[in-house]
């Protein structure tokens, strides 16, 4: 009988997939192992052969041969340049990043001060474009060419279009200097800087922790803009992006079967066709958060967030080798964590993916 | 029991669809009277057979429109219902089967959520109680391990598991008119039969009535009672499934022909010829 054979063929997938665990886990550490040398080999030669010398960045351009010599020997300049990658390698795992030419300072520590900047930033903006552009799109979606739907996408265009630094210059002019309703630049006013212990280095949650509600609402009042504008930004991208998902679900054959089954139209929507857009949002959120993550240079310097872009910048333009591969690789670790966990959601969401 | 009434009155049905280049319309004149039986429509692709079956549960796509002179069902006034009075009629007295199991079942979606939902729309039920029944159900349609595919998602079935799983969820809320739009024209063959024995077992049992559309005249006229044959949207004849033969419309005689036999002469099958004068 075709019917037992199903049957007893259903269960036999779901042992060999629960046998399989292990091995898929071993695998995925064995790509991440891959990706990260990958990564940190590539970010490394690339700064290598970039043509400055980070000796005279150390020493400065007046110092003696003798002295260049000795920085350069002690930097390990004269090893092959393989040697050199498993050195720097070597010393990543014991966390020594080296030492920042421009902050004079472990590259570690700063990263530690200004990675939470942005994390605190892209967090708070892709939260804003997730639950505002989603709702949005599916809305633009449900009533698509009636006026809320022409609406939408135009408040997508102009998200989408508008330069983000006119936008933010536009804001700080209006909201902060003239309208006083915002904090100005910077992460916090002066006054509270460094009040809070900082456990996650994230101020929000610092000050929620310590219970420094004055300080929480200094720190917001300050996020509110440059994490707006990212997350307008994020909202109009989303928007589109879950429209377009969303008229692709609803013409699909299994719509009209539960409305056959006379499913009410809500039900329709988010169980039937929202479940299945879902899973092709997961990659899309994961990438907005990802490219958020590596910091936007320009809202960080129109609002003087003290972010990793702005860091991997200023780092850039000062030759500060040490600082950039160091950015460079919280940055990938960012993607790759990203990556993983939307694969993760994906397989959660997507009985195929499994 | 036999009821006196038909149950539905089909009168001067006519299905527009605003297009940017001026409305087209689908379907013209189609007129029948359906009781508790068996009816096939016929037809070629575009011929609007899908769409008399879409129209009927009031599910068009958003720029069509449905005009007739009459559209009763079961004394429902399907022209003037309004959208909460129909969707009570669809799943609950009038339910459809799908083409393409693969593409009908939501693929996130497990077999078993499905159909307990058919359940739940229409009965205030609990979910044990939704589940036995599923279940039930599940074995209803002879699926041997009813357990194992109230668990399954879409794509773990095959193709006739699949369909069963469409006709156990759309018989759920007994329906009194079913309409297939092509149920097994997706299906290996030697899983076609069974399907449609399956089909005619069910209905049988609840007394339900059948409208099948399909575009082989063959299949239709062994299974239903009567045909209606479609062309360009209109009906051009009406025949009672076992005077198939004696068609007399140059329409079904040439579908009819161009049809290969077993025990024919191997020469060329004959084009279909088309005459617009038959839309006249």
């Amino acid at each position: 009988m075709p019917e037992a054979r199903t049957g007893s063929q259903l269960d036999r997938n779901r042992s060999t997939l629960l046998a399989q665990a292990p091995r898929r886990v071993a695998g995925t550490a064995l790509s991440l192992a891959l990706t990260f040398a990958g990564l940190t080999a590539v970010t490394f030669v690339i700064a290598r052969v970039m043509p400055a010398d980070p000796v005279l960045a150390i020493v400065g351009d007046r110092a003696h041969q003798d002295v260049y010599d000795a920085v350069y020997r002690e930097l390990g300049l004269d090893q092959p340049i393989f040697m050199q990658y498993l050195r720097y390698l070597g010393q990543l795992f014991e966390g020594d990043l080296g030492v920042s030419i421009m902050t004079a300072q472990p590259v570690l520590d700063d990263l530690l001060r200004f990675f939470p900047a942005t994390l605190e930033l892209a967090t708070v903006a892709t939260l804003l474009g997730v639950l505002g552009g989603v709702p949005l799109g599916v809305l633009a979606a449900v009533r698509q060419g009636q006026w809320v739907d022409h609406l939408i996408r135009v408040i997508g265009l102009f998200g989408y279009s508008v330069p983000v630094f006119w936008l933010g210059m536009l804001a700080l002019f209006v909201l902060y200097a003239k309208l006083g309703w915002v904090a100005g630049p910077g992460r916090i006013d002066i006054f509270f800087d460094g009040m809070v212990e900082p456990v996650t280095g994230l101020i929000l949650v610092d000050s929620a922790l310590a219970r420094e509600w004055e300080i929480f609402r200094n720190a917001l009042g300050h996020l509110v803009l440059p994490a707006g504008i990212l997350g307008i930004h994020a909202l109009a991208y989303l928007a589109r992006m879950t429209r377009h998902f969303m008229l692709e679900q609803m013409g699909q054959e299994y719509i009209l079967t539960a409305r056959v089954k006379g499913v009410p139209e809500g039900g329709v929507i988010w169980r039937h066709a929202f479940r299945n857009v879902l899973v092709q949002l997961i990659t899309i959120v994961g990438l907005t958060y990802a490219s958020l993550l590596e910091g936007s240079v320009l809202t960080e310097t129109v609002f003087a967030w003290p972010g990793i872009g702005q860091y991997i910048t200023n780092s850039l333009f000062n030759n500060d080798m040490n600082a950039v591969l160091g950015g460079t690789i919280v940055v990938g670790v960012c993607f790759v964590g990203i990556n993983m966990g939307s694969d993760l959601l994906y397989r959660l969401v997507d009985p195929r993916a499994r | 029991m036999m009821r006196r009434d038909p149950l539905l009155i089909v009168d001067g049905l006519r299905v527009t669809f605003d297009t940017p280049r001026g409305p087209v319309v689908a379907v013209r004149d189609v007129n029948f009277v359906l009781g508790r039986e068996k009816l096939g429509i016929v037809g070629e692709s575009g011929s609007g057979k899908s769409q008399t079956g879409r129209a009927l549960l009031g599910l068009l796509a958003r720029n069509g429109r449905v005009a007739a002179r009459r559209l009763s069902f079961d004394g429902v006034d399907l022209l003037r219902a309004g959208e909460a009075e129909r969707r009570a009629l669809r799943g609950g007295r009038i339910a459809m089967i799908l083409q393409d199991p693969k593409y009908s079942l939501n693929p996130v979606m497990t077999v078993g959520e499905q159909i307990v939902e058919a359940f739940r729309v229409h009965a205030n039920v609990s979910r044990r109680e939704a589940r036995l029944r599923a279940l039930a159900m599940l074995e209803a349609v002879h699926i041997r391990e009813p357990g194992y595919v109230f668990d399954a998602w879409p794509h773990e079935l095959s193709g006739g598991m699949g369909q069963r799983v469409m006709i156990a969820m759309m018989m759920v809320p007994e329906p009194d008119l079913l309409i297939a739009d092509e149920p097994t024209s997706a299906l290996d063959v030697t899983v076609r039969l069974q399907v449609l024995a399956l089909l005619d077992d069910m209905l049988a049992r609840r007394g339900a009535a059948l409208i099948f559309i399909s575009h082989d005249l063959n299949l239709v006229g062994s299974f239903c009672d009567r045909v209606l044959v479609m062309y360009a949207g209109r009906v051009v004849e009406t025949l009672r499934a076992n005077e198939l033969r004696s068609a007399r419309h140059p329409y079904t005689r040439g579908l009819l022909a161009c049809q290969p036999r077993v025990d024919g002469d191997g020469s060329d099958l004959p084009t279909l010829e088309r005459d617009p004068a038959w839309l006249r």
